[in-house]
């Protein structure tokens, strides 16, 4: 390895590994959000905060339990169910109502749910930053690429991205829900006609699209400081995600989302102070060459 | 077994069906005859509720439908199957006919491919890379799943070469045969006759005609004025 060292520095292999685990979480995010953009039609802006909300209900669970590992655990199951619950309520209580309206009305929805939730979660949570501990188990840091520690809790997102892209690949191609499902993102109405209730389709894969968001909220909440906020950002970067992979494109929500991590890690290596522009620059590239996205949208 | 009662259908502010009056009896196969744009399509639509009609009923089995939704009517057994086709295109073969509802004993996947042996050949196949004929058969057999009592069937033939209509025709006299109500929308005329016993001719969504297929063929001037045989 250390002959390849002296040609690659060690660091980079460091932050490849770094903008791999940032994959994970914007792939897990950014595939709920175009899974219900694909089947739906719905431009949720409400997903980051619901992915905020995963992230604060992590802090919650977490801090009753004691601040101790377990809480995590406990926190990666129940944060994520809570998040779905809220969406179903949100689904019957308003979405089922409007999918014949056109994009704009459920645009503006959305928008004006994800400025009450903000409100809500500050109300609830209060504005102070939060942290989440790293459960025991991955605290602390391995030295890997000729000796620079990489943190162990990040390995642990290195293996839930591929295996939350399993369990996708199953949900949409092995159930008949998923069929169901992949049928009515091109043909909403004919699928109805063939006696299958489109809308409770709809609310299932909505609810599975906002556990997805939550369960990246719980996932990055040990990494980030958890503040009100975080959900503009990661809403903007999962929208460019979708968008750059090819609307409704769960395989393209995780190409964007490589190129988005990676961009973003390599980036500092290259220009430290601008390191961040380096992603929308890549979004940019792929737009003016592939306008509907780098793999085959189902719009 | 199907009663529609006088109905009226608009897309948007356009008036399309003016008092569309259709009965269907039971093991019927009636034909709904007219040219392009005369409102075949939409009276098919009206009556799965695809666009429902403004005035009008439409009863079923001597139950009110009207406004129902079409996923209640498709599981009271009535199947649609539409001119443009519509098969699910990123689904093979068989994931079209296994997402479909299914209303209970009947018909299976293994009766459907009795009938349709060259889509069980292709059971594998993207739907969306079947051949015109093909995916014709599919959106008949996905209808059949549910078991139906009656099958709309909006220009079956639309497009198909002359040998694939044939093999189509024998088919649903088949389906007529195992005791499936059918309403059969052509433009076709000549193959719709091999089929119906009796018809209604459709102009400018005003019904202009029905009786049985003998009426028809002595109605020189209905088959001139609206069907241009």
């Amino acid at each position: 390895m250390d002959a390849v060292y002296s040609i690659i520095p060690a660091g980079v292999f460091s932050q490849v590994f770094v903008g791999l685990s940032r994959t994970t979480i914007l792939f897990i995010v950014a595939s709920g959000l175009t899974l219900i953009l694909g089947v739906l039609r719905i431009p949720n802006v409400a997903h980051g905060s619901l992915y905020m909300i995963g992230a604060f209900t992590a802090f919650s669970v977490t801090k009753l339990t004691g601040g101790g590992s377990e809480g995590f655990w406990l926190a990666l199951v129940i944060a994520p169910l809570a998040v779905a619950c809220i969406s179903l309520i949100a689904e019957r209580g308003m979405f089922q109502f409007l999918y014949e309206r056109e994009h704009l009305m459920l645009l503006l929805l959305t928008f004006a749910i994800s400025l009450i939730f903000g409100d809500l979660v500050k109300l609830v949570w209060g504005s102070e930053y939060k942290s989440v501990p790293v459960p025991h188990m991955f605290q602390g840091f391995v030295p890997l690429f000729g000796g620079l520690p990489f943190p162990l809790y990040n390995l642990f997102l290195l293996a839930a991205g591929p295996v939350v892209a399993i369990l996708l690949w199953l949900l949409t191609n092995k159930t008949k829900m998923g069929k169901i499902a992949r049928a009515a993102a091109v043909d909403r109405e004919m699928v109805g006609a063939v006696g299958i209730n489109v809308s409770r389709v709809f609310a299932i894969v909505f609810v599975i699209g906002c556990y997805l968001a939550g369960l990246g909220g719980v996932l990055v909440a040990p990494t980030v400081s958890v503040t009100l906020g975080m959900d503009h950002n990661l809403i903007m970067e999962a929208f460019l995600i979708v968008i750059m992979g090819g609307l409704g494109n769960i395989w393209g929500a995780l190409l964007g989302a490589l190129i988005f991590g990676l961009t973003q890690s390599l980036g500092i290596l290259i220009w430290p102070k601008f390191g961040i522009i380096f992603p929308y620059l890549a979004v940019v590239a792929v737009l003016l060459f592939r306008p509907t996205g780098l793999l085959k949208s189902t719009w | 077994m199907l009663v529609v009662n006088g109905i009226d259908t608009y897309y948007g502010l356009s008036h399309i069906l003016f008092g569309v009056s259709i009965t269907v009896n039971r093991g019927e196969v009636v034909g709904l005859l007219g040219r392009n744009g005369a409102g075949k399509s939409t009276t098919m639509r009206s009556i799965m509720g695809l666009t429902p009609p403004k005035e009008g009923s439409i009863s079923f089995n001597n139950e009110d439908i009207t406004g129902r939704k079409p996923y209640q009517l498709f599981r009271k057994g009535i199947a649609y199957v539409p001119d443009d086709r519509r098969v699910f295109a990123d689904l093979s073969v068989d994931d079209n006919l296994e997402i479909v509802f299914r209303g209970g004993p009947g018909w299976d996947k293994e009766r459907v491919y009795g009938l349709f042996p060259a889509l069980g050949d292709i059971k594998t196949r993207r739907a969306g890379n079947l051949s015109g004929g093909e995916q014709q058969m599919l959106t008949i057999a996905r209808g059949l799943m549910g078991g139906p009592k009656l099958l709309l069937l909006d220009e079956p033939t639309e497009g198909l070469a002359p040998l694939i209509v044939r093999e189509l025709e024998g088919q649903i006299l088949k389906l007529r045969d195992a005791g499936i109500s059918i309403l059969l929308s052509e433009q076709n005329v000549r193959s719709a006759l091999k089929m119906i016993s009796r018809a209604y001719v459709i102009d400018n969504g005003r019904i202009r005609f029905e009786g049985t297929v003998e009426e028809l063929e002595a109605d020189v001037e209905v088959k001139k004025k609206y069907l241009m045989v």
